[in-house]
């Protein structure tokens, strides 16, 4: 990583500017997934495992090029197949690259309570401390996109962690080298982004695809995984990815307002019975003239 | 007559007191509040951070998680046995209506304008409602929040609505547990007494449950 403070801001009898001065560096990564051009060949999937450490697990068979039904703790990237029917009767194959999103506002993040099982890095990344994980799996309910996953062995939730050893190394994610299509990109977030409206235009100007687009959902922040969709008005056609992703509103209603109301109650409950002790105190039974029934 | 085998609720003692509750009761009583306090007290450790530390009750944050569905359910059945034990004492009678109209008066202590009282006043009923219908809508949805991961697919929507409903009636008998306690310690000296080994004085029976003391007295 390099150091920004150890960066030159002025130099000794130099004719002209600080070289390099003025140049401010773009933390936020991004990785883009170009669905028009994956082929479905799971190399990623493969590159994922082989990465962190995971030995391929039995796959399921149901007619179509999907490996398994769903992602698993220690099968974080998937890619998601669909077999679109057009309104003219052709039909497309969809395949999507589903993992991680790495939101911007994240949803598990928002409704954990354990302390330091979810941090979220500068450059986007979110990732899962496990050594802190309590395995209560509220991040289940808060992701808008179902990733984090329950192994139940060990108790701890798992889920893609855009290689955040890799790139804080300066190397790209395993899934981004071994793709053999091009179709995965890792870059800055603007790169990225730029990147993915080009080839949005491209498929609009040079294919049939004129609805083509990027999915960069601002309703969670935007994510620091991004696609490029052949229609961008229909996400859920890709294996079910929504079209406007949001964390739960009951998760914020729990998390602010009825959290807030609970502490304020617990508080002046606490206060108010202490009051009353003070301006009242105890009851007093008269021995003298109780006992008569 | 040893009074070392007293069982009878409502049996008066030599030495001027009667027993409020027996054996059973206090045993169920007590079972109820040591899985409360456990699951109140975990439960608030994953309801904020800055109760996070609570979590030591458990023997840590991941053992607190694994522990507190386990004791919410013997809590459960804690009270499943208080309800079998009391549940015909805790229906309404007609002196609640005029005890809830004094209510005041109960809270500023001032008695002798109370109306007589049976064996469970209005309040200690309410108290009592409040925690069965929690504990059963605890069970519920706590049963849903143990194992979210096999609806997560399915009914994902589902969920945030279970965990508001949890901590929601949670936060209502905390409440309730608040006066609860500070009632039992500090507001009505005697009753923890009559909770933790059965005897109160005959004054403090005739005092908060006239009714009661009378029924008792005429056995």
């Amino acid at each position: 990583m390099p150091n920004e403070a150890m960066q030159i801001k002025a130099i000794s009898a130099h004719p002209g500017p600080v070289p390099g001065g003025n140049v401010s560096r773009d933390y936020d990564v991004c990785k883009l997934i170009d669905t028009t051009t994956c082929i479905g060949c799971k190399a990623c999937e493969v590159a994922c495992l082989e990465w962190n450490g995971y030995e391929f697990r039995e796959t399921t068979f149901d007619n179509t090029y999907q490996t398994m039904p769903d992602t698993a703790w220690n099968y974080w990237n998937l890619i998601r197949f669909n077999e679109h029917e057009n309104e003219d009767g052709t039909l497309n194959w969809l395949m999507r690259k589903d993992q991680c999103m790495h939101c911007a506002d994240p949803g598990c993040l928002e409704a954990c309570p354990a302390d330091g099982a979810i941090v979220q890095y500068a450059n986007g990344i979110v990732d899962f401390n496990q050594e802190n994980c309590i395995g209560c799996q509220y991040c289940v309910t808060g992701c808008p996109f179902n990733i984090p996953k329950f192994n139940p062995t060990t108790k701890k939730v798992f889920k893609c962690t855009l290689c955040s050893d890799r790139v804080g190394a300066g190397l790209e994610p395993a899934c981004i080298k071994s793709c053999p299509t091009g179709c995965l990109h890792f870059g800055s977030k603007d790169d990225m982004k730029d990147l993915a409206q080009k080839r949005a235009q491209q498929l609009k100007d040079h294919t049939s695809y004129h609805n083509a687009g990027v999915y960069d959902p601002e309703t969670i922040g935007g994510t620091h995984v991004i696609y490029v969709l052949h229609d961008k008005d229909h996400p859920e056609r890709y294996g079910g990815l929504p079209k406007d992703p949001r964390i739960p509103i009951m998760v914020r209603l729990w998390k602010h307002p009825l959290k807030w109301l609970g502490n304020i109650g617990m508080i002046a409950g606490i206060a108010g019975v202490l009051l009353h002790y003070v301006r009242f105190g105890p009851k007093v039974v008269d021995k003298k003239e109780e006992k008569k029934p | 007559m040893s009074t070392q085998t007293v069982v009878r609720e409502g049996t008066i003692l030599p030495p001027g007191e009667v027993v409020r509750y027996n054996f059973n009761e206090r045993l169920c009583h007590w079972l109820n509040g040591v899985t409360y306090l456990f699951c109140m007290l975990t439960g608030l450790a994953f309801y904020s951070p800055y109760l996070y530390w609570l979590s030591f009750v458990g023997g840590g944050p991941a053992s607190s998680r694994f522990l507190h569905p386990w004791v919410g359910i013997f809590f459960f059945v804690a009270m499943l046995w208080m309800h079998a034990l009391w549940k015909l004492q805790m229906v309404a009678t007609p002196e609640d209506q005029a005890w809830k109209h004094g209510i005041k008066n109960y809270i500023e202590n001032r008695d002798d304008l109370l109306p007589p009282q049976g064996r469970f006043n209005a309040g200690q009923k309410l108290f009592y409602w409040v925690m069965f219908y929690s504990a059963i809508v605890l069970l519920i949805t706590g049963v849903i929040m143990w194992f979210p991961e096999l609806i997560a697919g399915t009914a994902h929507w589902l969920l945030p609505i279970i965990i508001f409903i949890h901590c929601a009636a949670a936060l209502l008998t905390i409440g309730a547990f608040i006066i609860h306690i500070y009632m039992g310690i500090l507001m009505v000296p005697g009753g923890l007494k009559g909770i933790s080994y059965g005897r109160v004085s005959e004054e403090w029976a005739a005092h908060h449950h006239r009714l009661w003391y009378e029924k008792i007295k005429k056995r």
